[in-house]
């Protein structure tokens, strides 16, 4: 057993607001910088909607992730020759107009503007090429699915839905949709790594944060195009791919990461996973609809005696597995089993899981009574309308988190059902016990743990929500370099301004 | 002596700028040492101008070097007049597409706003000695036929003779000026290599073939 540890994320998306108070942490962070204006490590995304840039998860369009190919596991982009083949020209990647010029406002004009009959304006001005230019997508544009016919029709995660699954979508479109929220997920088959024909990206050993190296980047531009989640940005300023770095100069000072530590709706849960990396092709590769079930078998019980052992023999520190017996990761993942993996076909295996948003009830009012569609349907109390009857249809959210797989989706549901019912029972006590011990039998789940899930997604602490272990630099750093000296530092490796001299 | 600060003293000059100065800013500035794509800015007109320019180079280029390092097979390969014919046209036809190609690379960079954002003075003046370069590449190919011939009895003695540190300038200084001048703007080129963003040159991933897919570094231990 080859034992990792890797940093991990939990996203609850019933609880994202769409407030995008974590792309403005990150951006605040990282990416103001020329040459980064439009790059979103963090972003939120509307769905159904296109997203960013432009249609990412297409990738009959933009060739990301792996395939399967004779049961051997292939960059879906090209293979090792075909990277230098392609090396003078990349068919595959995204252009700034997929996401969008970066503008600001002549500002200046509003008080320079010599005296006249008019009011000065402040037109938009292109922040590359400095000239005036028409706004024709900005960040966000899609939020909230403005402009829905153009944005939220061609989501390609419709593409699986019927005809009539699809009408319904369209009539209600500006009642249904929910916010999803995407950093890097330091993949553990990362597909940015494989794909870099400089061998600049790689991952830590020690937490499997995905990083790139600015003084290897060489610009050859394919992790951009191989990753399926298109979260390598090109810096067209300095000439090399940047992505999310997990701010891991505040994790390794034992701070979460901004866009964490920042999120208003608290969705975010980060946390220590232990994995067995021996068996990281076995998952990837495993069959479309077994691939959920395949990642979280990778990822071990860290209160298992033969798994602390192993992880020992491995070099893991102490702390490190004592972090992962904490981890709110560990409990949404593997324990309770709601957390689920963003578009796992593409077998990267990302390590950011998704709590899936409870389906927004399908109501009419109805001779002045409000009539919650289907709700009779599974024995419950009108609360929550059935599952078959979901305003999004469950394909939907299958072709998100399952690769297609609609039961373990279901069964997500189930018990987040499950937990609502039996929250509802104790704290308005109108439901019913039968119906309690029927939605807790259907979402194969307990009392005990209804109310665990319930305590950790409604009232965890701050310290519930991020368990960050030391991140042990004194490992990487030398003996004779004073402590207190490297500490304010931590991280930092490049001492150069990020800015091309030649 | 002005034939001889050209074609003896110049070429060291060249390559000793171009390995300290290519090592000096290897080992200061490792971040500037990349090709500094500009394709996510602007994509059709490169591929069109990229692809023919970079293949046609490269293909013009190794014949250069396989003459060089094999006169005796390459005499052996053009003593047949059909197989001179096929190359001298060849040679001619890539000539025309590197121009083409690197023509448009050029336009590019003038009429593309944003592009031209990100070019540099030093990627001008690169850009003008290759450009100058290719055009009297093809106008001796042009008008001097058979240069796949009288190549290995003129510039190669003499790049034969600079390395052997005993350089024999009479070799080419009886040349017309058109070749002179290729044969010195080899040289340029050379010299430019380390100011310029040629340096991607030396940085062309060939170690790509051979690594795994997954990289993973640690802190201590050595360890895939």
């Amino acid at each position: 057993m080859d034992v990792r540890a890797q940093v991990s994320m939990v996203f609850h998306l019933d609880k994202c607001i769409g407030c995008h108070t974590c792309s403005v942490a990150c951006k605040n962070i990282w990416t103001d910088r020329k040459g980064t204006e439009y790059m979103w490590w963090n972003n939120v995304e509307t769905k159904p909607g296109t997203g960013y840039p432009t249609l990412w998860e297409d990738q009959e369009k933009y060739k990301g992730g792996f395939e399967k190919s004779k049961d051997k596991l292939r960059l879906k982009l090209q293979g090792k020759l075909g990277a230098l083949a392609n090396i003078f020209f990349n068919p595959y990647l995204p252009t700034v107009d997929d996401y969008y010029e970066p503008w600001t406002y002549e500002y200046g004009n509003l008080f320079n503007a010599p005296e006249g009959n008019d009011q000065p304006t402040a037109r938009a001005i292109s922040m590359i090429s400095g000239k005036h230019m028409e706004m024709k997508a900005g960040p966000n544009w899609d939020d909230d699915l403005g402009g829905s016919p153009v944005y939220a029709e061609n989501d390609p995660n419709l593409r699986g839905l019927t005809k009539e699954e699809r009408q319904e979508l369209d009539e209600l479109k500006r009642m249904v949709f929910f916010y999803l929220p995407r950093i890097c997920n330091h993949c553990l088959n990362a597909a940015c790594v494989a794909a870099c024909p400089a061998g600049a990206i790689y991952k830590r050993g020690e937490d499997g944060i995905v990083l790139i190296s600015q003084e290897k980047c060489r610009a050859w531009r394919m992790c951009i195009s191989g990753c399926p989640y298109k979260k390598p940005y090109f810096n067209w300023s300095t000439g090399k791919s940047e992505k999310c770095i997990l701010c891991y100069p505040r994790l390794e000072s034992g701070q979460a990461p901004a866009c964490f530590h920042a999120c208003v709706g608290r969705i975010r849960y980060l946390g220590i996973l232990l994995y067995d990396a021996g068996r990281l092709k076995e998952a990837a590769s495993a069959p479309d609809d077994k691939l959920v079930d395949a990642q979280r078998d990778m990822i071990l019980d860290p209160f298992d005696p033969e798994v602390i052992a192993a992880a020992q023999a491995c070099g893991l520190a102490d702390q490190m597995i004592d972090a992962a017996q904490k981890s709110p990761a560990y409990k949404f993942v593997k324990k309770w089993k709601l957390a689920l993996p963003l578009h796992p076909e593409f077998r990267t295996l990302p390590m950011l899981f998704y709590v899936p948003p409870m389906l927004p009830v399908l109501a009419r009012v109805k001779d002045k009574l409000y009539e919650v569609a289907g709700a009779d349907r599974d024995g419950l109390t009108s609360l929550l309308s059935s599952l078959e009857q979901a305003r999004i249809p469950l394909r939907y959210m299958a072709s998100l988190f399952t690769a297609g797989n609609e039961e373990i989706v279901a069964a997500v549901y189930r018990k987040l059902i499950a937990v609502r019912v039996c929250m509802r029972a104790q704290r308005v006590k109108d439901v019913p016990e039968a119906e309690v011990q029927q939605a807790l039998a259907q979402g194969k789940t307990s009392l005990e743990e209804a109310e665990a899930i319930f305590r950790l997604t409604a009232l965890p602490t701050f310290e519930e929500r991020f368990v960050i272990p030391p991140m042990a630099r004194e490992m990487a750093i030398e003996q004779t370099l004073d402590p207190f000296t490297h500490k304010p530092e931590a991280g930092f490796g490049s001492r150069q301004p990020p800015e091309r001299k030649w | 002596m002005f034939d001889y600060l050209l074609f003896a003293v110049f070429p060291y000059v060249a390559v000793v700028l171009a390995v300290l100065v290519g090592i000096y800013r290897y080992v200061t500035d490792r971040f500037s040492y990349s090709s500094f794509s500009s394709q996510f800015l602007e994509n059709r007109m490169l591929f069109w101008g990229s692809v023919p320019w970079h293949y046609g180079i490269l293909i013009i280029l190794l014949a250069h070097l396989l003459a060089f390092l094999f006169p005796k097979s390459w005499t052996a390969l053009i003593s047949v007049p059909v197989r001179l014919y096929v190359l001298e046209v060849a040679g001619l036809a890539l000539a025309v597409v590197t121009i083409a190609g690197l023509a448009l690379l050029i336009l590019r960079r003038l009429l593309n706003p944003r592009v031209f954002v990100v070019t540099s003075g030093m990627d001008w003046v690169l850009l003008a000695a290759l450009l100058v370069q290719v055009v009297l590449g093809f106008l001796v190919a042009l008008l001097y036929r058979w240069g796949s011939d009288w190549y290995l009895y003129t510039a190669v003695p003499w790049l034969v003779s600079l390395l052997k540190l005993k350089p024999q300038i009479q070799y080419v200084t009886a040349l017309p000026w058109l070749v002179k001048l290729h044969m010195l703007g080899a040289f340029l080129l050379i010299g430019l290599f380390p100011f310029t963003r040629l340096v991607h040159l030396v940085s062309f991933p060939i170690s790509y073939l051979w690594r795994p897919l997954q990289v993973v570094i640690w802190n201590r231990r050595s360890r895939i």
